[in-house]
């Protein structure tokens, strides 16, 4: 039974990362209709900026939670204005490339001065060591993790429901023209939302640097599980795509312990519940139908 | 400010290329002219290069051709093709050395496997379309790139396929160049045959589900049937370059099922000119030799050459080499008249 508390709580970690990183994803969709490729090269960068700054410059990881998701965000609101936003009203596939050419050039900038070896970072001393609930003894760390991902995604549901902002930032995202009648600026708040997102994306690369091995390439494969991640949840819900992200880390979680004997299977769950949903939902278990084409 | 898009991305869209001829519409004599020139340049290529490259040229010729075959005709962006890129190359690789059949059956052997993987991929892939289809197909490509890595007892892993002989009836192609000319008839079918896919009357109903999916269908033509089969014919003809590719490397690495692999593709039509076939084929050419003067000259950081070439060509550059100097010449035409 504790094993498999365990593996539900090692599930439940590794979901809070893919559900920070999708629902980053799905505001920024939602209010730019740009799937960002650089999503996970961005929380690479969140990672190793906090590598670079607890090593070269002394900070501490909690400065660095702060730092590196500010920063990053302020750097994706840079490049929003500068070639996003030339290519929103274009197909959006532009965008795709546009991200994809994006994460190779930062994958290589960071691979050239550090090389591609993995750097280990310290857990910060205050999370080290172990909780115990009962069941058996919970790294302190990744309870860290989880707490903080789920108030965070709270706060982010809060925000876009119960705020003025969240309303207007939900209606521009759906009714972008009826929102623009109403006389609110609609094009103002495109730059802060995709910051945000990417803030986001830096912010779980900052919690993944203890927990993970920090190296330029930590990123790529990510993303594309949480590409996975958000079609099976339905790219156009954020609640869904939060939900895929925690259902997916528990589904792979359990396949690790629990097919051990087929690795094949167990290495492709996230895929094979891909396929499964588009076969059954094809809009995502939470998306609204497509229009058909 | 008006940096919002006002269209619902589940909204039918046209494709990239909208805009762009739809096929190419240039007088006769113009098209025997351009096919002589690049028979003749196919005919030159390796005593101008080095035959290797060369031969690689020729190989992602077909993959940037069938890639495009869906991107610029279909409205569909694959950004998963190295599955079949990869699948081929590693069935051609294990019957090349286990059958020790010649090598343009071990890559037909290939290129058909590559084209049955293609059908439940592409049966799933075409419920979704736009952006979700790219998401997708890259999903499904990480995928076989895992199972590959996983199923070392067949594909040996990390280590790769070693020595895939290159046999031709006791011929001895062990030589680039020699190679080169084996391999050039079967390229120069491949390519033929996404000529004809495109110009046949298949090919133009294709070219009416991109430019406007929903008449399509009210049309009467089933059009998630339409994009399957074009998806097995690229997924086909990318496994012929992919098959190529393993006889011509003699070796088969997990780097050919790889996301890069399949985003390389992708830069290659969209520099070349998407929904130009001559366009795919340019790009090869361009982005294979630029890839191999740069690790030549001990430039590390290929990524960040083929990154930025991708990130100029979508802000500046969006209708390929192909495709502006088409439009320059229809222009200048215009102008005579």
């Amino acid at each position: 039974m504790s094993g498999f508390a365990q593996n539900t709580f090692n599930g439940l970690v590794s979901g809070a990362f893919y559900a920070l990183l999708a629902l980053g994803l799905a505001v920024i969709f939602g209010m730019l209709r740009v799937v960002n490729f650089a999503h996970g090269a961005f929380y690479m960068l969140g990672a190793f900026g906090a590598y670079v700054l607890l090593t070269e410059a002394g900070v501490p990881f909690w400065a660095a939670l702060v730092i590196m998701p500010v920063g990053l965000g302020l750097l994706g609101m840079a490049l929003e204005r500068a070639v996003i936003h030339r290519l929103t009203r274009l197909d959006p596939l532009y965008n795709f490339l546009l991200t994809f050419g994006l994460t190779l050039i930062l994958q290589d900038l960071v691979k050239l001065r550090y090389g591609v070896q993995s750097s280990p970072y310290e857990t910060p001393s205050l999370l080290s060591g172990t909780v115990n609930f009962g069941l058996f003894d919970f790294p302190t760390y990744r309870v860290f993790i989880l707490g903080f991902a789920v108030l965070l995604c709270v706060a982010v549901w809060w925000v876009l429901t119960r705020t003025r902002i969240g309303m207007v930032v939900r209606a521009s995202t759906e009714r972008p023209d009826l929102t623009r009648a109403f006389g609110i600026d609609v094009g103002r708040w495109v730059t802060p939302v995709f910051g945000f997102g990417i803030g986001l994306a830096g912010l779980a690369g900052v919690l993944a640097a203890p927990m993970r091995a920090v190296n330029p390439l930590m990123g790529a494969d990510l993303i594309i599980v949480v590409f996975a991640v958000v079609v099976i949840g339905g790219l156009g819900s954020i609640f869904g795509s939060v939900a895929a992200g925690f259902g997916i880390g528990l589904v792979q979680a359990w396949g690790e312990a629990y097919l051990s004997n087929f690795p094949i299977v167990s290495q492709t769950i996230v895929f094979i519940v891909m396929a499964a949903v588009l076969l059954w939902r094809p809009a995502g278990l939470f998306g609204r139908e497509e229009a058909p084409a | 400010m008006t940096s919002t898009v006002d269209t619902p991305a589940d909204a039918p869209r046209a494709a990239p290329p909208s805009g762009l001829v739809t096929v190419a519409r240039a007088p006769g004599w113009v098209r025997y002219a351009l096919l002589a020139v690049g028979l003749a340049v196919a005919a030159w290529l390796p005593n101008g290069l080095y035959p290797a490259v060369a031969v690689d040229i020729l190989c992602w010729a077909l993959f940037a051709v069938a890639v495009d075959l869906l991107l610029g005709f279909t409205g569909l962006m694959s950004f998963g093709h190295a599955a079949f890129w990869g699948t081929s190359a590693y069935v051609t690789g294990l019957v090349a050395i286990h059958a020790g059949l010649p090598f343009p059956l071990a890559v037909l052997a290939g290129a058909l496997a590559a084209a049955v993987l293609a059908v439940p991929i592409g049966y799933l892939a075409v419920k979704r379309t736009g952006i979700y289809f790219a998401m997708v197909t890259l999903a499904f490509a990480q995928m076989v790139y895992y199972v590959a890595n996983e199923w070392r007892s067949v594909t040996q892993g990390e280590n790769g396929l070693q020595g895939v002989p290159r046999s031709l009836f006791g011929w001895d192609l062990t030589d680039d160049y020699y190679f080169y000319y084996a391999i050039l008839p079967i390229v120069l079918l491949g390519l033929a045959a996404a000529w004809r896919i495109v110009h046949s009357p298949f090919g133009r109903v294709l070219v009416g589900i991109r430019d406007n999916p929903a008449r399509a269908r009210a049309l009467g033509y089933p059009v998630h049937r339409y994009k399957l089969t074009a998806f097995v014919l690229s997924g086909f003809i990318a496994g012929l370059g992919g098959g190529l590719f393993a006889v011509g490397h003699r070796f088969v690495s997990l780097d050919v099922l790889h996301w890069t692999t399949s985003g390389k593709a992708v830069i290659v039509v969209v520099l070349g000119g998407i929904g130009t076939l001559w366009g795919g084929v340019l790009g090869a050419g361009i982005v294979v030799r630029l890839e191999d003067w740069l690790s030549f000259s001990g430039f590390e950081a290929i990524g960040l050459v083929t990154g930025g070439i991708f990130v100029l060509v979508v802000v500046l550059f969006r209708r390929g080499i192909w495709g502006s100097a088409a439009a320059l010449a229809r222009r200048l035409v215009a102008r005579r008249r």
